[in-house]
């Protein structure tokens, strides 16, 4: 077996955003290192393919930066919808007129806006393409089925038979990452008894670039700009009136739907499929190991209050990306624990840091108890008065919390 | 331990203190361990080869970001131990010699070159060895190890005698003060504990006018000099103008 080992620099187990922006980002800075992405599915994507992933998600500023440093910007930008203000309110479900506590002016500089929504199957198309120019090789569909981490080395057995030799292995292979487990790396979670109800809706009016976060009693409901009068909710509720929602006839579900959304993009009509996802918190003890990293949803997967999870996988991407980069440039060895422990230093703190804010959000807006609410609606009302944190949320927002990777300030590598 | 060091180094003439090779011995087998003894100079290595890389480029007109910045120089690592230095050179296209008087070091560093894949000139022999062969180089790297000689005036003008006309010799040691006496022998040795204790001795410390007199005295001249800082709180290490306690050097031979 080993006599046939073929020999990269670094292999990706996971083709999803993270996956690929990987190795996109450290082929485009040194294109002498060999990259190679396993994935059991097609990667990208295929036109035409069944239902698939109706999904769109927030690409915060520093994100769009980076994929625009990446050279992938232009390919999203025709189906991405900017979010030019975002509005939180705090309501009981039947409340006619819902109080705005918070408005956001959304430009991060003049002329930008703090975040597009991009439909997850658009972002991913355009991310396979340009790692396929870039040079990345994708073997699919195809799965790592076990490891073998050598002083030296690590040695990476397929699914179909195949042994590979590499300096790194990156595990960018999601929540329930398989990796993870054969490292024997620990996560912490906990599961939220809420469910998150994703769809796509068709509006009368414009929503004009409008992000609305409705704070209601069973968990955020999210109105988010697509393009055209469309756009994507994310909708948290109880767990067992999630499932009987997402079972319902289209006629009880609307009706639902409008009850929370209300009515201020005129009437409303379904324009897609609904899923469902169960909410949880998982956060891996260590991001690295010898010869191992772990990336995106394989290292932390947060409840999606704040609409973080893609762009926290891409902050990993551009520290991951930089460090080995920078280590390869200075002739380390790119898959040496020191080495890598820089990346884990650079963004542990920030993920655990993210989990733990969002986790208290959900906590506290989750409740019907009115004496927090009214103190989170003083709490909400300060913010709006104070500049100064205002503009530091929509820093954090937009993902320009902490020490910024080269890539997420829209520099090459 | 010491009997049998001089043995099997048998540098006769040497200005190579066998006390201090014996202490390097003892440690040789952690070399590559980034949390082991070395852990520290597993830390100072990336600035390290950062500053040669960048200096190097720089004066022979290299890319910095290029895969094999450094192809085609041949370049000695003087004190290579483990080839914690030797290794990242290698990869970036240089033809390497490294040399410790230590055949442990030696054994070690060339077992771990052949598992990486990397070929490198690994020599059982002091500088002053290779200098009356009459070897010569484009660069010298003389990394920590100043500190450790019997004779620094005669170490330093060995190294300079085989670097070429038109090359340059690259020193990192650790400066003779109170200062580096609080924080890199008694801070780091005995009360961090990262080294092991004795591992440097204060009255071999050496003075950056002391480094350049030498280096003079060998036809170099100095190009570039640079404190190295460390801060506690980051965990990492930076260039810095304060030359107090670590510090690195650059000369030049001038083509004739």
């Amino acid at each position: 077996m080993t006599g046939k080992a073929r020999h990269r620099d670094i292999v990706i187990a996971g083709g999803g955003t993270a996956g690929l922006a990987a190795a996109l980002a450290l082929r485009k800075a040194a294109p002498d290192l060999a990259v190679t992405v396993v994935d059991i599915r097609v990667i990208g994507g295929k036109s035409g393919d069944a239902p698939g992933d109706q999904r769109a998600s927030a690409i915060a500023a520093a994100a769009q930066r980076m994929l625009a440093a990446l050279g992938v910007w232009t390919a999203v930008a025709a189906e991405a919808q900017p979010i030019i203000s975002m509005e939180v309110t705090d309501s009981k479900t039947g409340d006619a007129v819902r109080p705005v506590f918070l408005t956001f002016d959304g430009s991060v500089e003049e002329g930008e806006p703090f975040a597009h929504m991009v439909p997850n199957s658009v972002l991913l198309g355009a991310l396979a393409r340009a790692a396929k120019a870039a040079g990345v090789e994708m073997i699919a569909p195809d799965s790592v089925d076990r490891f073998d981490v050598l002083p030296e080395r690590v040695e990476i057995d397929l699914g179909s038979g195949g042994t590979i030799h590499a300096r790194l292995l990156v595990a960018a292979d999601g929540v329930r990452s398989r990796l993870r487990a054969l490292a024997g790396i620990k996560t912490s979670s906990w599961r939220y008894p809420q469910m998150a109800i994703v769809t796509n809706v068709r509006h009368e009016r414009p929503h004009e670039g409008v992000a609305i976060e409705h704070f209601l009693p069973a968990g955020p409901f999210a109105i988010l700009p697509l393009t055209g009068n469309r756009s994507s909710i994310v909708w948290t509720e109880q767990v067992d009136d999630a499932r009987r929602l997402l079972k319902s006839d289209d006629f009880v579900f609307l009706t639902e739907l409008e009850r929370r959304f209300g009515h201020r993009f005129g009437g409303l009509e379904l324009d897609g499929p609904r899923q469902g996802y169960p909410l949880g918190l998982i956060l891996a003890r260590d991001f690295v190991q010898s010869r191992l990293a772990l990336l995106g949803d394989a290292a932390h997967a947060i409840h999606p209050i704040a609409g973080q999870g893609l762009n926290l996988g891409f902050r990993d991407v551009a520290a991951l990306a930089e460090t080995v980069v920078d280590a390869y440039r200075l002739g380390l060895d790119i898959g040496a624990v020191d080495v890598l422990e820089r990346y884990q230093t650079w963004r542990r703190f920030d993920t655990w840091q993210m989990g733990v804010t969002t986790d208290v959000l959900n906590r506290l807006f989750s409740n019907r108890n009115p004496v927090l609410r009214a103190a989170r609606d003083i709490g909400l009302g300060l913010v709006d008065r104070m500049p100064g944190l205002k503009s530091r949320f929509i820093g954090e927002a937009a993902g320009f919390g902490g020490e910024l990777p080269k890539l997420m300030r829209g520099e090459a590598l | 331990m010491t009997q049998a060091t001089a043995d099997t180094a048998a540098t006769t003439g040497s200005t190579v203190d066998d006390a201090e090779i014996a202490k390097f011995e003892r440690l040789a087998s952690e070399w590559w361990d980034p949390h082991g003894k070395f852990r520290p100079l597993h830390k100072f290595n990336p600035l390290r080869i950062g500053y040669i890389k960048d200096q190097l480029c720089l004066y022979f007109g290299r890319d910095a970001k290029s895969a094999d910045a450094l192809k085609g120089l041949r370049i000695l690592d003087i004190g290579c131990g483990g080839g914690l230095l030797s290794e990242p050179m290698t990869r970036l296209g240089a033809d390497v010699t490294g040399v410790d008087p230590s055949p442990v070091n030696i054994e070690v560093a060339g077992l771990h070159a052949r598992q990486s894949g990397l070929a490198i000139d690994y020599r059982a022999a002091t500088a002053e060895d290779l200098a009356a062969a009459g070897e010569s180089f484009d660069v010298v790297l003389n990394m920590e190890v100043v500190e450790h000689v019997a004779d620094v005036e005669a170490f330093v003008g060995a190294c300079a005698a085989m670097v070429r006309p038109g090359g340059l010799m690259v020193v990192a040691t650790i400066n003779r003060t109170l200062k580096a006496l609080g924080l890199a022998i008694i801070g780091v040795e005995y009360i961090l504990r990262w080294l092991p204790r004795g591992t440097h001795r204060f009255d071999k410390l050496v003075r950056p006018e002391e480094l350049q007199s030498a280096l003079e005295a060998g036809g170099l001249q100095l190009i570039d000099e640079t404190g190295v800082a460390y801060n506690p709180l980051t965990d990492r290490w930076s260039l810095s103008p304060d030359m107090d306690v670590n510090y690195m050097v650059l000369a030049e031979r001038p083509k004739a």
